[in-house]
């Protein structure tokens, strides 16, 4: 068992010390987002008549933390593929450590890398008041900003351990990350939708993210958290069983 | 020193009727072979012979098709986890993290295999002087030379100080400079440690230096087991070689027929002989090509080498390195003109 924690610690302290080490990485992870939440934000601000007291940046403002844990989480976990090119997961593989601690240790590693980007903007709302959350909303966002996390970094091994080499990234980019984002609710209402749309959004796991956050920061939200917060639970262990298994037998 | 390799307890590694197919292709068939403690062992052959399927399977990357590894008397297939934690590997790619210091890339290894912190520290302290890697140990590794990323992962592989290295093309790339000092690393690695130490080569000279003993490995199949100098007396005598622009085959067969030949290799205009005494052998051979009328415009005598033998058991020389055919050759070619 003393093992087994060990395992998970050394994992996870290798994806902060590079996380802390490339600063420029950390920049360009956030530029995207950031681009979305002033351009998008402003940009559409003049057209956006959805409550009247609500502005289109307090709108995605929760939208846009889901979105940077959802490029950081999922790119984090196709890393792998990446430490299987440079021939460093053989180093792991080899060693006399569980798969399944490994798989934890990588996925911690990434959630804690992944908060800490996608906290940035959640203060940044704070501080420009464009969320205003008692102190236990922003506890419950936390907890959100963990499952989604957590849930596709799992996702993100899953589909790297079934690939051989970093170029499919941008197939996983086009086909999954981007879908995912935009049918989420991040950037529009999940109400007067068309029927595809809403049977479409209620079919990603990412809604339920995006919706429970919304939620805990005090703006307006679709669902009960209960349900977002079952539904997320739900996807997470989904995910990490399927993640784990597939990681488990990944070769190197 | 002389290893008793019936026994079953002094054999640190025993391969029985091992095979590995990939598809089709047959990377191992039906290999057996028994390693004994503190050996240092070379597995030479050209690339692609199977030389890292072998090793693959001995450090449970790949599993087996068919067959058995026993590793320190672990089953390979079956106790992956006893096996890893008695050995360290040197793979023949780049399995280094970085965008870690040196000494970092040791410190993770060392949490890897459970070692305490001061253990950690003492064993990093330890592989770095050994390898002579102490001042550039707080730099990222992407600012190593080649030399130095390979002198660290042998560092990293005795971390945990393992009863059997596996080194994977140790030397592959390097200057020549660089090779001796890790031939010197690999020599008091066996004689201060007592390691079994594994290696994988294509370079002759490496493994006729560095090895006790070594399996020639050709297309997946051991074709020669020994050591060293074994394996050269089994040619015997002389290396002859004559440079022929012009041979007939009458003159190739009674040389070929000739009582004190033991091989004979056509290539490229030139004989390779195997006699019993090179040097009054010259005479005879000159004489021979005189009233055949054919002409002869060089000729050397020498002790065999491992190359001779590689190229007795074989039928080819290692250098051509898998490039066999001539069409595939061409092929490669055409293909390089195109870009």
């Amino acid at each position: 068992m003393n093992l087994f924690f060990g395992t998970v610690y050394t994992l996870w302290l290798r994806e902060v010390k590079r996380f802390m080490r490339n600063k420029s990485r950390l920049i360009g992870s956030m530029a995207m987002p950031a681009l979305f939440l002033v351009v998008l934000g402003s940009g559409f601000s003049g057209v956006f008549r959805y409550q009247s007291d609500v502005s289109y940046v307090e709108f995605i403002g929760p939208g846009i933390v889901a979105m940077s844990l959802l490029f950081s989480s999922m790119f984090g976990g196709l890393n792998v593929l990446w430490d299987k090119q440079f021939g460093f997961l053989k180093e792991i593989l080899v060693a006399p450590v569980s798969r399944t601690g490994i798989m934890a240790g990588k996925t911690l590693g990434t959630v804690t890398t992944s908060m800490v980007k996608a906290g940035v903007f959640l203060v940044a709302l704070l501080a420009l008041r464009l969320a205003r959350p008692d102190p236990a909303g922003v506890l419950m966002a936390l907890i959100f900003m963990f499952l989604i996390s957590a849930s596709f970094t799992s996702l993100g091994i899953a589909f790297a351990s079934q690939m051989k080499d970093p170029h499919g990234f941008q197939l996983i980019m086009n086909f999954l990350i981007m879908p995912v984002f935009f049918l989420s609710g991040a950037l529009f209402p999940l109400e007067g939708q068309p029927q595809w749309l809403t049977l479409l959004t209620y079919l990603n796991p990412l809604t339920y993210g995006v919706d429970g956050m919304r939620y805990a920061l005090g703006a307006s939200h679709a669902f009960s958290p209960t349900l977002s917060m079952g539904a997320l639970v739900l996807f997470w262990a989904c995910a990490t069983v399927v993640g784990t298994v597939l990681f488990g037998r990944m070769a190197a | 020193m002389s290893i008793s390799l019936t026994t079953q307890d002094t054999a640190t590694i025993a391969v029985r009727r091992l095979s590995k197919d990939f598809g089709r292709i047959k990377a191992l068939a039906d290999v057996s072979l028994v390693i004994g403690k503190g050996e240092l062992f070379g597995l030479l052959g050209p690339n692609g012979a199977g030389k890292t399927t072998l090793i693959s399977i001995l450090s449970t990357i790949l599993p087996p098709s068919r067959g058995e590894a026993l590793v320190c008397g672990w089953n390979v297939a079956t106790q992956q986890e006893a096996v890893r934690r008695s050995i360290g590997v040197v793979f023949q790619d780049p399995s280094l993290d970085t965008e870690l210091t040196g000494e970092e890339n040791l410190d993770f290894h060392g949490r890897l295999y459970g070692l305490d912190t001061r253990t950690r520290r003492n064993r990093v302290n330890e592989v770095l002087a050994l390898v002579d890697l102490e001042e550039r140990r707080h730099d990222l590794v992407n600012t190593y030379s080649g030399g130095m990323r390979r002198r660290l992962e042998i560092a990293r592989g005795l971390m945990h100080q393992p009863q059997v290295l596996f080194l994977d093309e140790p030397t592959l790339g390097l200057d020549p400079q660089t090779r001796r000092r890790i031939w010197n690393y690999i020599r008091s690695l066996k004689d201060s440690f007592g390691m079994t130490i594994i290696l994988t080569t294509h370079y002759m000279e490496e493994a006729d230096q560095l090895c006790s003993r070594i399996a020639i490995i050709d297309s997946g199949v051991i074709v020669g087991l020994g050591s060293p100098d074994e394996l050269k007396s089994t040619l015997g005598g002389d290396v002859l070689e004559l440079a022929v622009p012009r041979p007939t085959e009458e003159f190739v067969q009674s040389l070929r027929s000739h009582a004190s030949v033991r091989s004979l290799l056509l290539q490229n205009g030139s004989l390779m002989l195997t006699v019993d005494d090179g040097e009054s052998f010259i005479p005879r051979t000159f004489d021979l090509a005189h009233d055949m009328g054919i002409r002869i415009s060089g000729v050397s005598v020498r002790k065999p080498n491992l190359e001779d033998v590689f190229i007795k058991m074989t039928g080819r020389e290692i250098r051509d390195e898998g490039i066999k055919e001539p069409k595939e050759r061409m092929r490669i070619y055409r293909w390089g003109m195109r870009k």
